[in-house]
Formats: structure tokens, C-alpha cells, sequence
């Protein structure tokens, strides 16, 4: 029998506000501990929430570039539970009416096909605290930082709309893509900056009812994702297959040592959070106007910017969606083309070859680079204009690189402008002749090939300053000549 | 110079006539705090060096002609669950016993811009879970009346009684506050909610309670208002200024004048019960006619949810008690049990050891009114019960201009008398509907009942605290000063 | 509504702490009494009516994303029951229970 796995996601982002959510403490990553904290993220008593504005925004912005309904009304509520990275012993969360409901996204699954994982909400929240666990045994003990803690986070719901593990990942990375763009978040899942849990079940293929779902807490890497998804599917497949399915829901933790999930507890037995409205905190009311605010100052999304990419551009989907899926890259892409009056496609081989080669090299992004649109248009007039050949222009690119030096500086110093004069070239050409009676031979026998390694010679000759077009034809014209 | 029986303004001329200092007021307030806090234990900590140090800034100031307040240089008493930078905030919990916080609750910053001098912190039940201060971890407050009989829940109202401080600052989450000050023959005012910042208050019942001040006379408890009122930015719940029912804060019409026409409703409810000693009810009546024997008007009312009130009211209450008090747990500040192997331990043992009876009640009820099977029925119920509280008021103060009730049901209780938690609420019966409504409620002392004082309480609608401080003034007058036999001495 | 005594020890062990017999029992009379009494909310005339969850007509009291000075890390501190190098010391977290 064939089974269906189905999936959804509950996926935890930071966004990178410049201060914490319900405090005015930095939110960094990397501090010294629990030198980002005041009373107010210590939950020492008295201390009350104030909201942070930005995250509001950053909230509001991700529901937007999500497709979802912004609520009119929403409201925080306090999520209760003991845990020491939690200081006041409650989240301040948002239950029954978050801020930002329904939505979607769009994803090519592995098999081509587009499709649809729709959202169920996206509420806004606080972080907690960091906890290192020290020594083993009974002398183990814990440590606790709370830089971390009121930092602000989205916490994003998706439908059991995903089919496979590597359907999760997919959508995980166009999200992910996505809040980037946007710019509310660096998601950096090594930071913890973008984590997710899943639930997952297993059903006989064509079934309209949903196996009994599991829920894996803390993936906190793609590959995990991919593995611990991939390891449940199968072992929930197996338990179907060998006509046990599983008796209850679970909450399973990911072993990436060993490479299995593991049991942690029964779903029946989760905790009642004992959800309430936080008093301290009054309700949010999002005007319709607030909201177009917002969406005026929403970037192109990458999708929009694509499809732009080949209608105006005439690009392929591939070449479309290599430019268009980081917002750097597509920024810097767009500058050069409006500062460079060529082929759009020569842009887009510069900044999708060479570009994308040295920033991958040197781990770096467009804006790290010291590399300016202005420097590549500039080159590439250079070698419309003959002042340069194609081939050192690489050169003269890789020195833009790491100098960001402008190139025609780089060309001056280190003499590398193209030999376009004709008298000289002339005589070196006849030389080359006279040293290679062969291929000279060859050529006038009808091998044409022939005059490609003379060609070459020439080049060489000149460490490839000499413009290889002017130097085909003299050549040609020298053979000609030739009794 | 006898101060401590002075007013404000007396102790702020002698002052600017320099015929007293700063630092002789604040000494000869610690001197009583010495001579008589063994016996009332109206304070859990005296804060004397940072008191002394306050004082001389103050003469300083003085002293060069700076710009002085109507507080500069005067000792307040400063509730004990109020955070003091630097001076150790108990709550009256011993799971807070050496806990010094690193900042000023807002009230707190307000008093020291205006040169008061905060002389220390006093004592009340644990977190202010209770009505007589018989649950503090550091033992009960005496009545400066009768010393064998309960204050009421609130330390600073015994410390203004004893003259202890001239003023003194506090909270009311139920009545604990007014009923103290009903108690101890002094005046109390629980504000309209937001007017005061709670910023730094920790917290027991936050929709519920306010921060207020407490002093031998309305005008003083006006002039110490007005320092405490004021939005804040800490606080999202305080209202901004020039919001409805924001107060102008300015009562310059504290004047006893008597004012024309005025309508007191009286709530049947709050009359009708067998529980209501006829003594209490006789005086309070007796305050109403001395307010309207002008040309004023007595208005019948109904407030038919006044029952069900007191129930929201339990309920609520506990159930933000229960997460309020979820934070404390050993791990960052305050008390910690030493026996504790893991952190599950930690928990359960500090929070057994560290919290007292009535915490403990109120969390375990507020545990279950918030579980998933009681939220609908008790939560929710409580608060749409609330809502028809809100709109029997609003409805009542469109037929009369305050609402005057009893304070409290009888005569302070013995101390350490026995009573079922449920009767120990039912001390609140009149007072918890201003802490559900978010409504202005002053009490003023109207008469005495075999020597010990009675009040009357005064609501208005949130905004109206001149015409509070206005009709409390004109009791006052005519019922005159109350001085306890600490006072007298 | 009676609270038996086994629920009250449930409740405690919800909330972190523990009750000795005798205080399990006294609980669960005295807040059975509690519950008689305000389980009155349940026939409030109540039908129709909005809980009154935020009593002031205040919506979206926000603040600027601007960074205020945190405490200096000795303060941060200070008051902690067991401290080592920075952070705050507790005893072994078990396995999510
Ligand atoms: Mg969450
Ligand atoms: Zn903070």
C-alpha cells in the first residue's frame, strides 16, 4: 500500500527590531550574559511590558508579505508555564485573536508542481531566555542567560498542507527567503534566529482522514528538518504497514547523533497554559490605514520581482530566479543595469558568474563586497568600447572585488588596456607568421582551424591585451597577403 | 515642637521659616519610628541612612533657595510591595525577604522629584493578599486604637494613625487600603485606574489595583495625590494626559465650602444587609445628612449586581494572583530553598517554604479558575460580570454626583481572630466594586464607635477626584480630626 | 462546587509547591466554601454581555524601537541566590517533564 505524509509547521522568528519587545534592552545576539537585561526581561516584580512599535510593524509587514487577513482587533494574552529561561513564569503571547490570520505560500514542489501551503496565523510573542546545562550526573547544574529573553518573535502557523520532508524544506526555505527580503529578520537558524517544529502523520494514500499526529519540537537546522521528518515518515509508515498504527499522539524530540527521533511525552498530557488576557498590556486596534502605511513600504517580493525579470527583462526562469531571490543580489543587479546602457544579459552573466563565484569564495553578501554597481557598469563600457578584452576584464573584475578600486584605475596601473593600434599589432602579427610556417601552411591548405592558434599566439604574445578582433583580421588580411 | 501631630502645610512653613529643618522632621519621625514601630509593627524596614540623606538634600535645596514642593523635605511611609532602588522590598513575603531592587516603582521617582523623603516601608498582608495583615511574613500590624484589634490590611495607614509620617503611600487591590484607613481614623484614596503609574507596584491583581496615598487630613491626602497622578510612559494601563477621566489634578477646590446642590447617592445594597453593624450604619448615615443638610440631595439607588461583584471580585482577583505570583520561583532574585537537588525541587520547595497560607489559597484557586475546564464558567463569567458593574455605575452617576457607602460592615476585628477565608473577603463587600469599576473611592473617617474610628466611603467617577477631596474636606470639618491615642500620647 | 482534597494537591503541583495532608484538606473546605459562594457568576445575568477584559478604552499604547541602557551586569546579578561567571546558577534542569 502507498501512504501520504502530511505535515505542518509552526516555524519561531526573531525579528532584528533594535530593541526588545516589551523592554527597551538591545536585542543582539552574542553579548556577554545577561548584560542585555534590566528588570523588566529579569521579571523582577512591578515591572510592567510597554510594546515595541516595530514589531507591531514587522509583524504587520510579514502578514502582508504572506498573504494573510490583519486582524482589526488583537490581544495579548499570557501563556503560563514554569520553565527557568522564563522569568515571569508566562510568555506574553497572543491566543485566540493574533494579529495576523490566514494567508499563504506559494512553492514548486520537488516534483514541479506549484502549490499552496496556506497559514493558519501569524502571532506576535516574546523570546525567552538561554539555558546551558553544565556537568553530568548528579552534580550537573544549569546556567542561565537572559539576553535573549523579550526578544521579539513571530511565531508562524501553517495548515497540514505540506506532503513530504522535502516539500517542509522547500517551503522553509522560500519563508525564509521571504522574511529576508522583507528585512524583518536575518533567520539564522544557527543563531536560533529561525526554528521550527513540525507535526507530522501518516495515511493510507487517498485517505480524506489524518493519521495520528506527531509533533517534533526544536528543528533547529534544515538538515535535522529533512532527517528527523524523513525518519518519522518512514517509522510511522512502517507502524501503518505492519498494521499498528500508533496509539496515541506524541511529543518527540530529534537524537541527531544517533539520527531518530525520540518519545518526550503524550499529546493528551500537554500542559494547559491557562491562556488569559495580559492586563497590562491594551489591545491592539490596526487601522486600515496603518496598514496601507505598511504595505506602501513592503519591497517588490522576490515572486513579483521574477516574473518582472522575464517579461521585462526577457530572462530565463532560471537566470530570473538566481538574480531575484536575494534582495541584495537583485538590488545590486538593478543598479548596474540602470547605470549600464548595454545587453541586460551581460549584466546578469556578471553578476550571476563571476560575482556570485568570488561572494560564495569570500562567504560574503552583495553589500559586504566592496564591489559597486558603479564600478561594474563602468567596466563593462570599457569593454564595449574596446578598451579591454573580455578576458581581462576578468581580471580587472576580480581586482574591483577585493580592492573596489575603480577599473579604469586598475587598468592604468597595472597596464592592462587593450592593444588597438593597428601598426603595431601589424608587425607582430607578421612575425608570428613567419615563426609558425605550419599552421600558416595549414590554413592556406584549407584548415581554417589553423587560425585560431594564431590567433592564440598573438595573444599570448601580448598577455591578452590585444583586441582579439582587430587581431583576426590583420591576420587574415596578412595571410592573404602572404605569396 | 510637637511634628508629628502637624499637617503638611504646617511642617512645609515651620520649614521655609526655618524654625525647623529637614533633617530635625525626618530624626523626630524616626525617633517615634524607634520609640513605637516594636509595638505597632507598622514597618518591615526604616529606611534611616537613606531617610537622613534625603533630608540634607532637601535642607540643601532650602537652603539655596531652590524650587521646593509642598513635600520637599517631608517623610513618607512607602508600602513594602513597592519598589525602592536600593532599599529591600519585601512585599511582607519571605519568598522577597532580601530582595533590593535595582530600580524606583514611578510613585517613587514622583516623591523624590518633589523632595519627599522616603523614611521607610511598611508592612501588609503577603503581597496584599488579605484584609487585616494577619498573612505578612514578618508578623501583623497592630490598630493604634486598640492594639489588640486587626488595622486592616495596610501598615502605612497604622504608621500615618501613630504619626509615624505625616503621609504615606499604598495600594488597594480590594479595599485594603481604604478599609485601613477606615480602621486607623485616617483618609485613603484607591484612584481611578490609570491615574496613578503601577509601575514598580508588585503586582497581585493588576486590572484591579492602584497605588494611593493615606494621610490625617484630605488636604494632605490631595497635595500627595497630586504628586503621584500622571501618566506614565513605564506603564501601558496609565491614561495619557488630558485622557477622559485623566484628572486636571489640580484641587485647589479642597476647600470645605459645602457645595450647592450636591447629589450623594446611596446604594440600597450596600445598606440592606443584617451584616452591616447598626452602629457603622448609623455614623455613615449621619455623614450623609451633615453633606446634604444644605441644599444637597439624597438619591436612592439600586445596584443590583453588588453580590455578584464581591463574587468577580474573588475570583479575579486569584486568578491574576496566581500568575503574578508564578514569577517567583528562586531562580533570579529572592528567596531560594536550600534543599533543592534539581530545578523541578527548586521550584516546588522555594515556593512551599516561601509563600504563606493566603498566597497559597489565592494561587490554588486562581490555578483552577484559569484551567481550561473553569476559564468559561468562572473566568469569563467574573469579567462580563464586571461589565454590568461598570455600566450600573455609569448608569448611577448619571443620577447623582458621588455614591456614598460604608466603609467596611463593622468595627475593626480582634486580632488573630479566626475566619474562614470566604468571611475574610466578605470584609470587602463595599470596597471591591471601585477596584472592578476602576472608580475613585476615598474613605474619611466620619465618627467613632466605642473608641474606635468608623468611616464612610466616597466613589466618584474616574476623573472626579476634586469632587472627592472637595465633600471629604466638608465632612472632615464637621466631624473634626481623629488622633489616636499614639497621637495624643 | 466541591474541590476535593486530591484536586487541590493537583492544583499545587501546577502551581510548585507542596501541601501537607492536614493543609490538602483545610484547602479543600475552605475553597469549596469559596467556590459555593462565587459560583453565583454562573447565574449573573450575564447573557449578551462583553467581559470587561481591559478596563480602560486605551488601545495600542506603544513605544519606540529605541534602546534604553540595560542594568550593569553586577546589578543584573545582584540579587541572585547562586551566580557563576555571569550567569545565573540553578540546580540540573531535568528532561521536559
Ligand atoms: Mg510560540
Ligand atoms: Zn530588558
Amino acid at each position: 500500500m502507498n501512504y501520504e505524509t502530511v505535515i505542518g509547521l509552526e516555524v519561531h522568528v526573531e525579528l532584528k527590531t533594535e530593541a526588545k519587545v516589551f523592554c527597551g534592552c538591545a536585542a543582539r545576539f552574542g553579548a556577554e550574559p545577561n548584560t542585555h537585561v534590566c528588570p523588566g526581561c529579569l521579571g523582577m516584580p512591578g515591572v510592567l511590558p510597554v510594546l515595541n512599535k516595530k514589531a507591531v510593524e514587522f509583524c504587520i509587514k510579514a502578514g502582508l508579505a504572506l498573504q494573510c487577513r490583519i486582524a482589526p482587533f488583537s490581544m495579548f494574552d499570557r501563556k503560563q508555564y514554569f520553565y527557568p529561561d522564563l522569568p515571569q513564569a508566562y510568555q506574553i503571547s497572543q491566543g485566540d485573536l493574533p494579529l495576523c490570520t490566514g494567508g499563504g505560500l506559494k512553492i514548486v514542489t520537488p516534483g514541479g508542481e506549484e502549490k499552496i501551503i496556506r497559514l493558519n496565523r501569524i502571532h506576535l510573542e516574546e523570546e525567552a531566555g538561554r539555558t546551558y546545562h553544565s556537568g553530568a550526573g548528579a552534580t550537573g547544574y544549569s546556567l542561565l542567560d537572559f539576553n535573549r529573553s523579550g526578544l521579539p518573535l513571530i511565531e508562524i502557523v501553517t495548515e497540514p498542507d505540506l506532503r513530504s520532508p522535502a516539500e517542509a524544506k522547500i517551503f522553509l526555505e522560500k519563508l525564509q527567503e521571504i522574511l529576508r527580503y522583507i528585512e524583518v529578520s536575518d533567520c539564522k537558524m544557527e543563531e536560533g534566529s529561525f526554528r521550527c517544529d513540525a507535526n507530522i502523520s501518516v495515511r493510507p494514500a487517498g485517505s480524506q482522514e489524518f493519521g495520528r499526529r506527531m509533533e517534533i519540537k526544536n528543528l533547529n537546522s534544515f538538515k535535522a528538518i529533512q532527517s528527523a521528518l524523513t525518519y518519522e515518515a518512514n517509522r510511522l509508515g512502517s507502524l501503518l504497514a505492519a498494521g499498528t498504527p500508533p496509539e496515541q499522539e506524541e511529543s518527540r524530540g530529534w537524537d541527531e547523533t544517533r539520527g531518530m527521533t525520540f518519545f518526550m511525552r503524550p499529546k493528551e498530557k500537554a500542559t494547559d497554559y491557562r491562556y488569559f488576557p495580559d492586563p497590562d498590556l491594551p489591545p491592539l486596534v490596526i487601522a486600515e490605514e496603518w496598514v496601507e502605511e505598511i504595505r506602501a513600504g513592503l519591497p517588490e517580493l522576490p515572486e513579483e520581482k521574477k516574473a518582472r525579470y522575464m517579461e521585462e527583462y526577457g530572462l530565463s526562469a532560471q537566470d530570473a530566479d538566481l538574480l531575484g531571490s536575494s534582495r541584495e543580489t537583485a538590488e545590486f543587479f538593478e543598479a548596474t543595469l540602470r547605470l549600464y546602457s548595454g545587453e541586460v544579459k551581460t549584466v546578469a552573466n556578471w553578476v550571476m558568474g563571476e560575482f556570485a563565484r568570488l561572494l560564495n569564495l569570500e562567504k560574503l553578501t552583495p553589500i559586504q563586497s566592496k564591489l559597486e554597481p558603479e564600478a561594474l557598469a563602468a567596466m563593462l563600457q570599457m569593454i564595449d568600447a574596446g578598451e579591454i578584452s573580455g578576458k581581462i576584464a576578468k581580471t580587472v573584475f576580480e581586482e574591483m572585488f577585493y580592492s573596489g578600486k575603480p577599473p579604469r584605475e586598475i587598468v592604468a596601473e597595472k597596464g592592462l588596456a587593450q592593444i588597438s593600434d593597428e601598426s603595431q599589432l601589424v608587425v607582430l602579427v607578421r612575425e608570428i607568421l613567419a615563426q609558425h610556417p605550419g599552421p600558416v601552411a595549414d590554413y592556406r591548405a584549407g584548415k581554417t582551424k589553423a587560425l585560431g592558434f594564431l590567433v592564440g599566439q598573438v595573444m599570448k604574445e601580448t598577455k591578452g591585451q590585444a583586441n582579439p578582433g582587430l587581431v583576426n583580421k590583420l591576420l587574415r588580411e596578412e595571410l592573404e597577403k602572404l605569396p | 515642637m510637637e511634628l508629628s501631630t502637624l499637617s503638611l502645610k504646617e511642617l512645609g512653613n515651620a520649614l521655609r521659616k526655618k524654625a525647623v529643618s529637614a533633617r530635625e522632621i525626618t530624626g523626630a519621625f524616626l525617633e517615634r519610628i524607634k520609640r513605637f514601630n516594636p509595638d505597632l509593627n507598622a514597618f518591615v524596614t526604616v529606611a534611616e541612612e537613606q531617610a537622613l540623606a534625603a533630608a540634607n538634600e532637601a535642607d540643601l535645596r532650602l537652603a539655596r533657595g531652590e524650587r521646593v514642593t509642598p513635600l520637599t523635605g517631608i517623610p513618607v511611609a512607602v508600602a513594602d510591595t513597592i519598589c525602592t532602588k536600593g532599599i529591600k522590598t519585601t512585599c511582607a513575603s519571605r519568598i522577597l525577604e532580601n530582595f533590593i531592587p535595582p530600580y524606583d516603582a514611578t510613585v517613587v521617582s514622583r516623591l523624590q522629584e518633589a523632595g519627599a523623603v522616603v523614611i521607610g516601608k511598611t508592612n501588609s498582608d503577603e503581597f496584599g493578599a488579605g484584609t487585616t495583615t494577619g498573612y505578612s511574613a514578618f508578623g501583623p500590624v497592630c490598630n493604634p486604637w486598640d492594639k489588640n484589634r486587626e488595622p486592616g490590611g495596610d501598615g502605612g495607614a497604622v504608621a500615618v494613625a501613630a504619626g509615624l509620617a505625616p503621609l504615606a503611600i499604598s495600594f488597594d487591590t480590594g479595599g485594603n487600603l481604604r478599609r485601613a484607613a477606615a480602621f486607623c481614623g485616617v483618609a485613603g484614596l484607591k484612584p481611578a485606574y490609570g491615574s496613578v503609574s503601577r509601575f514598580g507596584l508588585a503586582a497581585l491583581a493588576p486590572s484591579l489595583e492602584q497605588i494611593g496615598p493615606l494621610a490625617r487630613q484630605v488636604e494632605d491626602l490631595a497635595l500627595l495625590y497630586q504628586v503621584l497622578a500622571g501618566p506614565d510612559p513605564l506603564d501601558a494601563t496609565s491614561l495619557p494626559a488630558g485622557a477622559p477621566g485623566r484628572s486636571g489634578q489640580e484641587f485647589t477646590g479642597t476647600a470645605a465650602t459645602g457645595r450647592p446642590g450636591l447629589r450623594i447617592g446611596l446604594p440600597r445594597e450596600y445598606f440592606a444587609g443584617e451584616e452591616l453593624q447598626a452602629e457603622v450604619k448609623d455614623l455613615v448615615l449621619a455623614a450623609t445628612g451633615i453633606l446634604t443638610e444644605k441644599d444637597g440631595e439624597q438619591v436612592d439607588l439600586s445596584l443590583p449586581s453588588t453580590g455578584y461583584a464581591l463574587a468577580a471580585h474573588i475570583l479575579l482577583a486569584a486568578a491574576e494572583a496566581s500568575s503574578s505570583l508564578a514569577r517567583y520561583d528562586g531562580v533570579r532574585y529572592g528567596y531560594r530553598s536550600p534543599e533543592a537537588a534539581d530545578i523541578d525541587l527548586l521550584y516546588k520547595k522555594t515556593r512551599t517554604e516561601g509563600f504563606g497560607r493566603e498566597a497559597k489559597r489565592r494561587i490554588l484557586l486562581g490555578t483552577l479558575v484559569l484551567s481550561a475546564e473553569c476559564y468559561g464558567d468562572y473566568y469569563l463569567n467574573a469579567q462580563k460580570v464586571r461589565t454590568l458593574v461598570i455600566r450600573e455605575f455609569t448608569e448611577a452617576f448619571t443620577k447623582c454626583d458621588l455614591i456614598l457607602t460604608p466603609v467596611t460592615r463593622e468595627l475593626p476585628g480582634r486580632a488573630g481572630e479566626e475566619k474562614s477565608p470566604l468571611r475574610q473577603y466578605q470584609d470587602e463587600s463595599y470596597t471591591v466594586a471601585a477596584n472592578l469599576a476602576g472608580l475613585s473611592g476615598l474613605s474619611v473617617p466620619c465618627g467613632l464607635v466605642d473608641g474606635l474610628p468608623v468611616g464612610v466611603q466616597l466613589l466618584a467617577p474616574a476623573g472626579r477626584e476634586d469632587l472627592l477631596f472637595q465633600v471629604a474636606r466638608t465632612l472632615e470639618k464637621a466631624v473634626g480630626r481623629f488622633s489616636s491615642p499614639f497621637l495624643r500620647g | 462546587m466541591k474541590l476535593e482534597k486530591e484536586e487541590v494537591k493537583r492544583l499545587a503541583e501546577l502551581a510548585r509547591f507542596e501541601l501537607s495532608e492536614e493543609e490538602a484538606a483545610e484547602f479543600s473546605h475552605q475553597l469549596s466554601e469559596v467556590l459555593a459562594y462565587t459560583g453565583q457568576v454562573r447565574e449573573a445575568p450575564v447573557e449578551g454581555e462583553k467581559p470587561a477584559i481591559h478596563l480602560l478604552s486605551l488601545t495600542n499604547v506603544l513605544r519606540d524601537d529605541e534602546v534604553k541602557p540595560s542594568l550593569p551586569r553586577e546589578e543584573a546579578l545582584a540579587n541572585a541566590p547562586h551566580r557563576e561567571e555571569g550567569f545565573f546558577r540553578v540546580p540540573k534542569i531535568l528532561e521536559e517533564s
